[in-house]
């Protein structure tokens, strides 16, 4: 059986149970790299180019973790996923970037998947990568068609409060008792990643709090937000991380926002500073944490700490 | 109604050009300073790139100095130039300015809308009128464009270190001052006579250096520190792959009528980056490429700090020059460059090429006689 590495980065947190239900169903066997740890980011490091982002130097070091256990190493060329959007540059050139940095890499499965334009390149996309495993279309198409009911499930599940980590199992989010809500906004593969986001979510909820994200809002919702946007926003995460933000305070009632930026992430750089104007006129408490390689746990301890004890002191001390 | 627009190298010659010819008042931002770096980085988000920062600077330099109207360019992604004026608007607004912004942009290749748009700068202007300009503003940009392309040729041979910077300096200094297409293109054409008859040393060896890189940082002077200046100085001959004339010409029109032709490029590229990655990631591979077969001795590879498209690009340049065999020195630049480290640099990289050709000249002479 051939064996598909599938890096545990980037949009994993996004496909994966879509990706994995494919490439099974085509008879292949999925190799999930493992989840992050220092190993790993310190290789990413040494490897990528210096002045990628964090979850460009993870995703790295994922790669380099599975390229000795696998046949091929699955690293799609996702432009866009939606039309007229994009996801970003370092995307579109993703799969140049690993065979540029890596050594000894397996064969790469770099299909290019573009929406941007229409839904033509997905079917080809499709095709090229079920060819390599079969020569029946229409194994190829039950299996799409399996992966992407899998992958409706999955968002399903993401809508009504889980975190990846939950619907991957099949899970709902766990039954609890929270005082408030807060909204924790970022790229999913910064938010999700528990090496990354070193446990944000756990920890908040931890202290009570109803950790609600950009995913745990149905599309709609954001598109409609969306709308009112002086131009459209061209870059899909930047989107709705935006229309999120002012979604969870107007609709949600979160008590405050948290934005998860990675160091040298461009669209965070512009996507935050309008978040934050923004956020700022609601008057609602926002709070920034910016990650990188270096980023020392207790540090970030204390800022949701600190975050956290401005919220609840808001409540008894501040007249509204 | 004074109209102003960010600076970037000798665009603001072309914009004159246009608008002046158009009966706009037009407010060009003084030139970059350390003072325009510091108001835009003061103002701008922390990890933006560095042309969304010295923009700011410069709209808050024209805004003081009473422009109303500020002319900006966007774009439809991924690169983050496209939304730019997006924030550079709430920006300058939370500062409490009052001014109006037209954002000049291509909506996905209808040339109409742009020229709707231009109009509503322009006032009554008929749309002929309007392309007109334009078409006037493109030959100004050529010609200035062929100018500066003469100072890279002359620099490296004056006898006098230093004669055409002189001059360039005259030549922009008077530039503030000319009206309209017809007074600037007889500045230019002026100051081309008088830089080709500058005294040149016959038969000095020059090396040859392309320029690659995000746009700003290679056509802006004040952000890559003069390079095309500095590097003359040191006896090497500039090329630079990207300049006005060839964004107004190849990304404004040709784009927009769908006639830019991508062929040589992605040939160039492909074997290293196989896809468009936002800005001019792509074509600093190409041109890499491309300047190694028209026989350059070296490429520089300038971003600024951050730049998404530029950073793919990076990943690939390291592959190219080695199976290329040409030396590729990339520099990033940022709010905090400081010039004698990059000069530093300049140098050593200069004189690495040096050593490097005499070594290949060597290996020539020695090889066909065994």
């Amino acid at each position: 059986m051939p064996k598909v590495g599938i890096p545990r980065a980037l949009l994993y947190y996004n496909y994966f149970p879509m990706w994995k239900v494919f490439f099974e169903e085509l008879g292949a066997e999925v190799v999930l790299s493992g989840l992050t740890n220092k190993k790993m980011l310190d290789d990413g490091v040494n490897c990528c180019v210096d002045d990628a982002c964090l979850p460009m130097k993870v995703f790295h070091g994922h790669a380099v973790h599975l390229k000795d256990r696998v046949d091929y190493l699955f690293v799609p060329r996702l432009i866009s996923v939606e039309k007229n959007e994009y996801i970003c540059p370092k995307f579109c050139g993703l799969p140049d970037m690993v065979i540029n940095s890596i050594e000894g890499l397996p064969k790469v499965i770099d299909c290019t998947i573009n929406l941007r334009d229409g839904n033509k390149s997905l079917r080809k996309a499709v095709l090229e990568v079920g060819g390599l495993f079969t020569g029946s279309l229409s194994r190829i198409y039950k299996a799409y068609q399996k992966a992407s009911a899998e992958l409706a499930d999955y968002e399903r599940l993401m809508l009504n409060g889980a975190t990846p980590l939950e619907a991957l199992n099949g899970n709902g989010p766990p039954p609890a008792d929270y005082q408030y809500s807060i909204g924790l906004i970022g790229h999913p593969y910064n938010i999700y990643d528990n090496y990354v986001s070193m446990s944000i979510i756990e920890k908040l909820r931890a202290r009570g709090i109803n950790v609600l994200t950009q995913d745990m809002v149905c599309k709609e919702e954001l598109d409609r937000i969306a709308e009112g946007f002086t131009k459209p926003m061209f870059w899909s995460f930047g989107k709705k991380i935006m229309a999120a933000s002012s979604y969870l305070i107007d609709q949600r009632n979160v008590r405050g926002i948290i934005y998860l930026v990675a160091f040298g992430c461009g669209l965070d750089a512009l996507v935050g500073d309008l978040v934050e104007r923004r956020i700022r006129k609601k008057g609602v408490p926002f709070c920034m944490i910016t990650i990188d390689e270096h980023t020392g746990e207790a540090g970030v301890d204390t800022r949701l700490e600190a975050f956290i004890d401005m919220l609840e002191w808001r409540d008894t001390q501040e007249c509204l | 109604m004074l109209v102003t627009f960010p600076h970037m190298g000798n665009a603001y010659i072309a914009m004159k050009s246009v608008l002046e010819d158009l009966g706009v008042d037009v407010l060009v931002p003084p030139p970059c300073t350390k003072r325009t770096l510091e108001l835009g980085a003061k103002h701008s988000p922390e990890l933006a790139c560095l042309p969304l920062k010295l923009n700011i600077g410069n709209y808050i330099e024209s805004l003081e100095r009473g422009a109303e109207v500020i002319v900006m360019a966007g774009g439809c992604g991924p690169c983050r130039f496209g939304y730019y004026a997006e924030v550079q608007r709430e920006i300058l607004q939370d500062l409490g300015y009052s001014f109006k912004m037209v954002v000049l942009e291509r909506p996905q290749g209808n040339m109409r809308d742009f020229v709707k748009k231009l109009s509503m700068v322009t006032g009554g202007k008929s749309v002929m009128q309007v392309l007109a300009s334009i078409k006037r503003a493109t030959r100004v940009a050529v010609m200035m464009d062929e100018l500066e392309k003469l100072c890279w040729q002359v620099r490296p041979r004056e006898r006098v270190n230093g004669t055409v910077s002189r001059l360039m300096q005259e030549f922009h200094s008077k530039a503030y001052k000319a009206r309209g297409s017809r007074q600037l293109s007889a500045l230019i054409g002026e100051y081309k006579n008088k830089v080709s008859g500058v005294a040149v040393q016959e038969g000095s060896e020059v090396l040859r250096i392309g320029i690659v890189g995000e746009i700003y940082t290679v056509i802006e002077p004040y952000v890559n520190l003069s390079i095309a200046e500095k590097l003359g100085c040191l006896g090497a001959e500039v090329d630079k792959s990207i300049t006005v004339s060839y964004w107004v010409i190849n990304h404004l029109i040709k784009e927009a009528l769908h006639l830019y032709d991508k062929r040589e490029l992605n040939e160039a590229s492909y074997p290293y980056l196989r896809s468009f990655v936002g800005g001019h990631g792509q074509e600093s591979v190409a041109n890499t490429v491309l300047y190694k077969r028209k026989g350059y001795d070296g490429v520089i590879h300038l971003l600024p700090f951050t730049c998404m498209p530029e950073i793919v690009a990076r990943s690939a340049l390291p592959e190219v020059s080695r199976q290329y065999d040409i030396p590729v020195m990339t520099l990033v630049l940022d709010e905090l460059t400081g010039e004698a480290g990059y000069m530093t640099r300049l140098e050593g990289f200069i004189d690495l090429i040096r050593r490097k050709k005499e070594l290949d000249k060597a290996y020539e002479e020695v090889l066909p006689g065994n």
